[in-house]
């Protein structure tokens, strides 16, 4: 267990035991279990990825051997501890940590820089420039990478803020904006790009709780909208069952998969029940507990 | 031992009593019924004039015109130093008889000249050092090399290879802004926060665009003190320059007007024309560089 070409299987079984759970679900989560598993080709391959990063005094292994595949319009979680390379993992997929060795294949083309095909939300609030205004913001990812022209740039923009709600907020610059009001921005930035795959490293992490589960909701209303994928870092399990349909566990230092589970059949309501509790409880045996 | 008494002490302390629940039903807020509460009271009028900050500089000025006046008289030779009153008319007259203005004119022209590729020589400097490993140690070792060495120390060198005029002024005036706006951009360029390079990086932006697109907008507030510093520089190292050498120039700037009057004994010249000086500092100061923070760094909220 652990490598790429077991992990399949390993997922096809979990999908037939929480195949009585799905059927209870909402429609989306119905449809795609549906999807005949060859029929398409996967849209991002990390294959034997090792990743190294380097310290003053030393050179660190942040992720060993670590393969998955993320499909089109997956909400698909990387989970884990603190120090188990789930964020270098998330920066070399944008193009900002090269591997060891290993491939990363976006769409059939190896990932070597960074690139407006993979946006990435930070997790930080100083993402954005603090010279532009809120609809600015937006617009310079779209002129800065030479998507779009000026016109069609602030109408693209305009379109993606009311999205977000942020309709009102054009001419804001982000000082003046809440935490949870900047994620917002990015949130509104990276999918105006319209890229291939959109990459949040714990994007919600730096809010307050109330603001945390409102971005949620938020996020996966987004999704039912324009179904973009998503490759998203958490080390909190209730937001990866929440957000996710497939969530990766990575072990600590250095990473490894530990395994690869489904949580399709979990939506924002379902944090109570008792599938979701067991499922959460499974998920933080794996992660911490070797023999489980 | 301390603690388990210490334990069995809390253990023994009553529970809190349980209250009972309580909601209240809450109108909207009824701000004309409310009023009272929200009025908004006036600060006195002197409370209010000395919170406006021109108004607080205009009345240091003025006090340390009134200590000046007072010195003048007292010390009560003019030779020496002339009164706040006397330079003022000097002052007035230089303005009147345009000589003063022709001065500044001269010196203001030489200083932006060497300003401006001072500031062009130093950006192009620290773009190459946030390129290269190379770059970096290049500049820091001419920095720590050259920002020590006083510009004026130069001049007899820059007189040999320029010849007496302009070519002089700017290659000292170059030497004096380079270096701290080098030293300054630098370290801007460094403080900008990781997140934001990535966020520019992720949109393809490299090279010249990324620097002037993320990296100098961001680093702002340190290149304008960088500027700052550097027009402080320059200002010095002209008026020294010209008090050196001003005489051999075809027309003297302001230094020479400040030497030409020290060795003519007016000493009420000589006072008007580091009035001047300073008038200068200030204006631009108060003007240019307030309003440059004002519309950018101020404004986004970088700096406060």
């Amino acid at each position: 267990m652990g490598h790429g070409l077991t992990l399949p299987f390993q997922a096809r079984t979990d999908f037939v035991e929480n195949g009585s759970l799905a059927a209870t679900v909402g429609g989306f989560a119905v449809n795609q279990q549906q999807l005949p598993m060859a029929a398409v080709d996967p849209l991002l391959v990390v294959k034997n990825v090792h990743l190294e990063y380097a310290t003053d005094k030393s050179i660190v292994r942040a992720t060993h051997d670590v393969s998955f595949n993320v499909y089109q319009s997956d909400r698909f979680i990387l989970l884990g501890p603190s120090g188990c390379g789930k964020s270098s993992l998330l920066k070399s997929v944008a193009g900002f940590l090269p591997p060891r060795s290993g491939t990363i294949t976006l769409d059939g083309q190896i990932i070597r820089q960074p690139g407006a095909d993979r946006m990435v939300v930070f997790q930080e609030f100083d993402q954005l420039a603090p010279w532009k205004t809120v609809k600015q913001n937006v617009m310079f990812a779209l002129l800065a990478s030479r998507t779009l022209g000026r016109k069609e740039a602030a109408e693209r923009a305009e379109h993606y803020l009311h999205k977000v709600g942020l309709g009102r907020f054009f001419d804001a610059y982000p000082h003046t904006l809440s935490g949870g009001m900047k994620q917002r921005v990015a949130i509104a930035r990276a999918m105006a790009m319209e890229p291939k795959i959109l990459l949040m490293d714990e994007p919600f992490a730096a809010l307050d709780a109330l603001t945390r589960r409102k971005m949620q909701e938020e996020l996966l209303a987004l999704w039912e909208d324009t179904k973009f994928t998503l490759l998203f870092v958490t080390h909190s399990i209730e937001e990866a069952l929440v957000l996710g349909n497939r969530i990766l566990l990575l072990s600590p230092h250095p990473g490894r998969v530990r395994a690869e589970i489904n949580s399709h059949q979990f939506a924002l309501d379902s944090a109570g029940s008792p599938e979701f509790q067991a499922t959460a409880q499974r998920i933080h045996h794996l992660l911490f507990n070797e023999q489980a | 031992m301390s603690t388990l008494s210490h334990a069995d002490n809390t253990n023994k302390r009553a529970y809190p009593p349980i209250r009972p629940e309580y909601e209240i039903e809450i109108s909207p807020f009824n701000h004309e019924a409310n009023s009272h509460l929200a009025l908004e009271k006036k600060l006195p009028l002197v409370q209010r004039l000395w919170h406006i900050e021109g108004i607080r500089k205009t009345v240091i000025l003025l006090v340390v015109a009134l200590i000046w006046e007072l010195a003048g008289r007292w010390a009560d030779n003019d030779l020496l130093l002339p009164t706040f009153m006397q330079t003022f008319h000097a002052f007035m007259a230089g303005i009147a008889s345009g000589e003063l203005l022709e001065r500044v004119s001269v010196s203001i022209g030489v200083l932006l000249q060497g300003y401006a590729l001072g500031i062009v020589l130093a950006f192009l400097l620290t773009t190459v050092a946030v390129s290269t490993q190379l770059g970096r140690d290049v500049l820091s070792t001419f920095t720590a090399m050259f920002n020590p060495l006083p510009a004026i120390a130069l001049l007899p060198l820059a007189l040999m290879w320029f010849g007496l005029g302009n070519g002089s002024l700017i290659f000292v005036l170059v030497h004096s802004v380079l270096w701290p706006l080098a030293l300054n951009t630098f370290a801007g360029f460094q403080g900008v926060p990781a997140t934001l390079r990535m966020a520019g990086r992720n949109y393809g932006l490299s090279g010249m665009a990324y620097v002037v697109h993320i990296l100098i907008p961001a680093a702002l507030p340190s290149i304008l003190s960088g500027l700052k510093v550097g027009w402080a520089f320059a200002w010095r190292t002209l008026i020294a320059a010209e008090l050196v050498f001003g005489a051999s120039s075809g027309e003297g700037g302001l230094g020479w007007y400040i030497f030409q009057n020290r060795n003519e004994l007016n000493t009420d010249k000589v006072f008007a024309g580091l009035a001047m000086v300073i008038i200068l500092g200030l204006v631009v100061e108060g003007l240019v560089f307030k309003t440059l923070e004002r519309l950018t760094i101020r404004r986004w909220g970088i700096q406060h």
